[in-house]
């Protein structure tokens, strides 16, 4: 038992099958191929399959893939810069060295990226505020609260370091 | 190149990593992403007793189910593999993938579900019928000791595994001499370091070529060993790919046993096998727990606070299935007495077995917990003399120009500053003017405390202490290995053996090679060898690869870069110690036009062996296989004194804290660290390494227990009971460096993955008792939660106004 859906996955029209209990996580992952979007707990506490759901950081471990039919996804493989480079979050997340093994990071660029589309001047604890619902076991989040931070600084025409 | 404090290029500058590029765009390959055609998914059977005997497993329902393949019991299993590797010599004791006709753990395997997807094998899963009979479980800590508690393993007659006493110099001699001695007791909680992806592995067989393919989210030493002797066939039969990335570690993703169900069922069924665990399976039936253990101590000290001796008992819990776990009684024992000048040190190592899930080697491998145990010790010593908690270790810290320092194990400490990384962390948390904040909070009425903590992270993997605990484990080879070519025309790759985990391992390769070649690293790649084609290793363990990996590389790339020395001068015809390299270009001293450039060389090399000089291999590709640096190589003499790790990075964390006096909540407010591992290769990774390893500590110490309740259930299978500390547990973290370079490494680099884990807490545990000492609390259990804080101070207000 299987059901056709449409949604708009980092820009492109994407029509597949899915069960009714498929998650969305899984779907991305399995039907669509788009691995970044990882996997850490399937019952919404880590936040490492994090995507953008029409613009809003949501878990796709609590979304089944047939309620996002007619939606639009953004996942790490989109967040990519104008022309197909690294995006400036991305590039931030590189200077700062703000992971280690890596997992956790597309889930942080995500919050990352939802953080800054609200609120261009967040201020430290901001930061923290958003990504909170992230876990990252290596790093301490330090480097990526500074990751985002420079980011931010970025945008706005400063130097940020 | 050898000199200490260098003025290098590449190293201790602030360079990208060669790693983040692939993270960031969503490009690593993890073990979940590995996809082989035609590839099965296995669901997992778990035990809801903590402690059953399996009266029968009907498993026709689950066969019958759609897409489902295979059924595989433990009795099916155990038929066909041989147990998996225990640390201790307890042959009756036996480790079986899937439990074998008792189930000793709520959570354990007991069967596993093969079919199309994870979806159809859970459905399944869920229709295997198993017949228990419950037992009552073996439990609490100190009870297993008892000669009545039951047991695990039956076949070994007790549920203790170990009991060995050591002692190192004149114990009973220092005691008598000391005016004052202090008995206490420290426990710490089992937590672990879960990391966010679990443990996955995908295995295919191919009877042709007989090559048993694994892709897994592994980092252990001797895997394709382990793998091969359980499913009895060649090691050389067995590849594992060494370029998965792997979502973290910290010493835990060792699943053999999962391996080996795949491995199993992958020639049983001609078909790839996949088990990547949920959540609940790691965390519940994974058998990846950290050590769980209780210290009775006393300390022998005099009025003035010079600490002479220890007598110390340690008692781990290692679960039902020891694996490796218990030899973590043993790594502590090459810094028994911490950073400390203590002249003899008495200890007696415990390993019980419990119906808990199984435990695995922890970052520190068993460190941690010791360094809570000494630092408590030194907390209450200072508190019992009314000194001065820094100036009691101040008056105990090894000095600066005692080093090489040997302590009463045997092991020689090989450099260090304590008390300059100590001051230097003062300094940086200002320390009067917190000490002035923490009374002023007092005053206001809010409980507030101040930490205090030092600790020493050995750094290398020379693990003789095994055979300290073990007679048969008589291994004292410990290798890593670095391969490196350059190619016509003259790039540079380095290859590598194991798989990385996040300590950018790419990066140190590069960098270091980019250093003794006077190449970029950012032109220099480096791969990871599959295990048919790695060089040997001992995996990245022990915080050994910066040294033995880093020093391995710096061997390599000078072979090479004296191999093209060699070929230079040949080629310009002037003898070869007149011939210099710089910059990439090879000149004759004096002489700047007689030159040849790096490129040059490199095709000569390759292309053009007449103008090789006579006899010499042609081409370029040298590598190293270095055994552990400073190891002497031996086992343990008559007194067990032995080196063990040789080098030894050390930190000192000044925490500060305040709680909430109605509900426990600890707060952290501010947290300063000074730390000194040698010259550092990489400051953003090192830097991540401290502080991640830090909030990992600060979780230890105030949040995370694999909590049982008193008959063995398990009561934390998700991140909802089991509490991973978030951006707002950790504080933000200032840190200052200093560097004493190892004498025993290529460019006096120490290891740095596990020391802000060794201190943190100590140091939260500090802050958290000088935080209650106002009330008369001490407390001396981690995790000290929220819930066990509120209790003390609930308690003490009873007793008084009661």
């Amino acid at each position: 038992m299987t059901r056709e859906i449409a949604l708009t996955v980092n820009g492109r029209e994407r029509r597949a099958s899915a069960m009714p209990r498929m998650t969305l996580v899984d779907f991305l992952r399995d039907a669509l191929a788009l691995t970044g979007t990882h996997i850490g707990c399937e019952h919404g506490v880590c936040g490492a399959c994090s995507i953008l759901l029409d613009g809003v950081a949501v878990r796709s471990c609590l979304i089944f893939a047939v309620q996002a039919d007619g939606h639009e996804v953004t996942t790490v493989e989109g967040l990519a810069g104008p022309g197909g480079g690294i995006g400036d979050l991305q590039d931030a997340f590189w200077e700062c060295h703000a992971m280690q093994c890596g997992y956790c990071t597309p889930g942080m660029l995500v919050a990352g990226h939802a953080l800054l589309a609200e609120n261009p001047e967040p201020a430290t604890e901001d930061i923290r505020e958003a990504i909170s619902g992230n876990l990252c076991r290596c790093t301490g989040y330090t480097q990526i609260v500074e990751a985002i931070a420079l980011c931010a600084a970025k945008r706005r025409g400063e130097d940020g370091r | 190149m050898n000199g200490h404090g260098a003025n290098y290029r590449y190293v201790s500058r602030k360079r990208r990593t060669k790693e983040d590029g692939r993270f960031i765009t969503g490009s690593g390959r993890f073990a979940a992403d590995v996809a082989v055609p035609g590839m099965k998914h296995v669901a997992l059977v778990a035990s809801p007793h903590p402690r059953a005997n399996i009266l029968n497993i009907d498993a026709s329902a689950a066969l019958a189910s759609p897409g489902v393949h295979a059924v595989l019991t433990g009795d099916a299993l155990a038929a066909e593999t041989a147990p998996l590797f225990n640390g201790l010599d307890i042959p009756n004791v036996k480790w079986f993938p899937l439990a074998v006709g008792m189930t000793r753990y709520a959570g354990e395997w007991v069967a596993a579900v093969v079919a199309d997807s994870r979806y159809l094998a859970e459905d399944a899963a869920e229709l295997v019928a198993v017949e228990y009979e419950a037992l009552p479980a073996a439990v609490e800590i100190e009870s297993l000791l008892e000669p009545d508690s039951p047991l695990v393993h039956p076949g070994h007659g007790s549920n203790v595994l170990l009991r060995k006493t050591f002692e190192w110099g004149p114990v009973e001699a220092d005691f008598a001499a000391a005016e004052q001695t202090l008995t206490y007791r420290a426990r710490w909680g089992r937590s672990s370091t879960v990391p966010i992806e679990t443990f996955g592995v995908v295995s295919r067989w191919d009877p042709v070529r007989e090559i048993l393919d694994v892709w897994a989210s592994i980092q252990m030493p001797n895997y394709q060993e382990q793998i091969a002797s359980a499913l009895g066939i060649p090691t050389n039969w067995v590849r594992v790919h060494n370029d998965v990335d792997v979502g973290g570690s910290y010493g835990v993703k060792r699943g053999i046993k999962h391996t080996v169900i795949v491995g199993h069922l992958a020639r049983k069924l001609g078909m790839p096998v996949r088990l990547v665990e949920d959540r609940l399976d790691n965390m519940s039936g994974g058998d990846a727990h950290g050590p769980d253990r209780l210290f009775d101590v006393t300390l022998a000290f005099d009025d003035d606070g010079t600490i002479r001796s220890m007598k110390l008992r340690a008692i781990d819990d290692v679960g039902a299935y020891p694996g490796r776990g218990p030899l973590q009684l043993g790594k502590p024992i090459t810094a028994l007495v911490g950073p400390y000048r203590l002249s003899s040190v008495a200890y007696e190592a415990i390993s019980v077995t419990s119906n808990k899930t199984g435990q695995v080697p922890v970052r520190g491998f068993g460190q941690s917990p010791t360094n809570f145990m000494i630092e408590t010790g030194i907390d209450l010593v200072a508190r019992r003399l009314g000194i001065d908690r820094i100036e009691l270790r101040r008056r105990n810290l090894i000095q600066s120009d005692q080093f090489p320092w040997r302590i009463p194990t045997g092991t020689e400490y090989d450099s260090g500053d304590y008390h300059a990384v100590l001051e230097k962390a003062l300094d940086l948390a200002d320390y009067d003017a917190l000490v002035a904040r923490r009374d002023a909070a007092r005053e206001a009425g809010r409980l507030a405390g101040i930490g205090i903590a030092t600790c020493l992270e050995p750094g290398g993997g020379n693990n003789i202490f095994e055979q300290l605990l073990n007679e048969k484990l008589t291994v004292t080879t410990f290798v890593e290995s670095c391969l490196m070519r350059v190619d016509m025309h003259g790039h540079v790759t380095a290859v590598m053996s194991t798989t990385t985990s996040g300590q950018g391992h790419e990066t140190l390769i590069a960098t270091i090679a980019g250093e003794e070649l006077e190449r970029d690293p950012d032109t220099i790649r480096v791969t990871h060898a599959d295990s048919l084609e790695a060089l040997p290793t001992r995996s990245p363990v022990a915080s050994r690869m910066a040294i033995v990996l880093g020093s391995a590389t710096s061997e390599a790339a000078r072979r090479i870069r004296a191999k093209m020395v060699r070929i230079a001068a040949h080629d310009l015809g002037a003898a070869e110690d007149l011939v210099e390299y710089q910059d990439g270009t090879f000149f004759v001293r004096g002489e700047p036009a007689r030159k040849l450039s790096w490129e040059e060389v490199a095709a000569i090399a390759h292309r053009q062996f007449h103008r090789l000089p006579p006899g010499m291999e042609p081409c370029l590709q040298e590598f190293s296989v270095l055994q552990v640096p400073g190891a002497s190589g031996q086992l343990p003499n008559e007194k067990k004194e032995i080196q063990l790790y040789p080098c030894f990075s050390f930190q000192a964390h000044v925490p500060y804290v305040e709680i909430d006096p109605g509900t426990g909540k600890v707060e952290l407010l501010d947290y300063a660290i000074g730390h000194d591992c040698g010259t550092v290769i990489n400051p953003d990774i090192v830097r991540g390494m401290i502080v991640g390893g830090l909030a990992h500590g600060i979780g230890a110490a105030l949040y995370e227990k694999f909590a049982y309740d008193a008959d063995g259930q398990f009561l934390a299978g998700s991140f909802v009971d089991y509490l991973l500390p978030s951006a707002h547990e950790i504080p933000i973290v200032r840190d200052v460096e200093h560097c004493t370079p190892s004498p025993r490494t290529s460019l006096g680099q120490k290891g740095s993955g596990e020391g802000g884990y060794l201190g943190a807490p100590a140091a939260v545990a500090s802050a958290v008792n000088d935080a209650l000492a106002p009330l008369g609390i001490s407390l001396s259990e981690l995790p000290m939660r929220l819930c066990d804080i509120e209790a003390a101070i609930h308690a003490k207000r009873t007793e008084r106004t009661g």
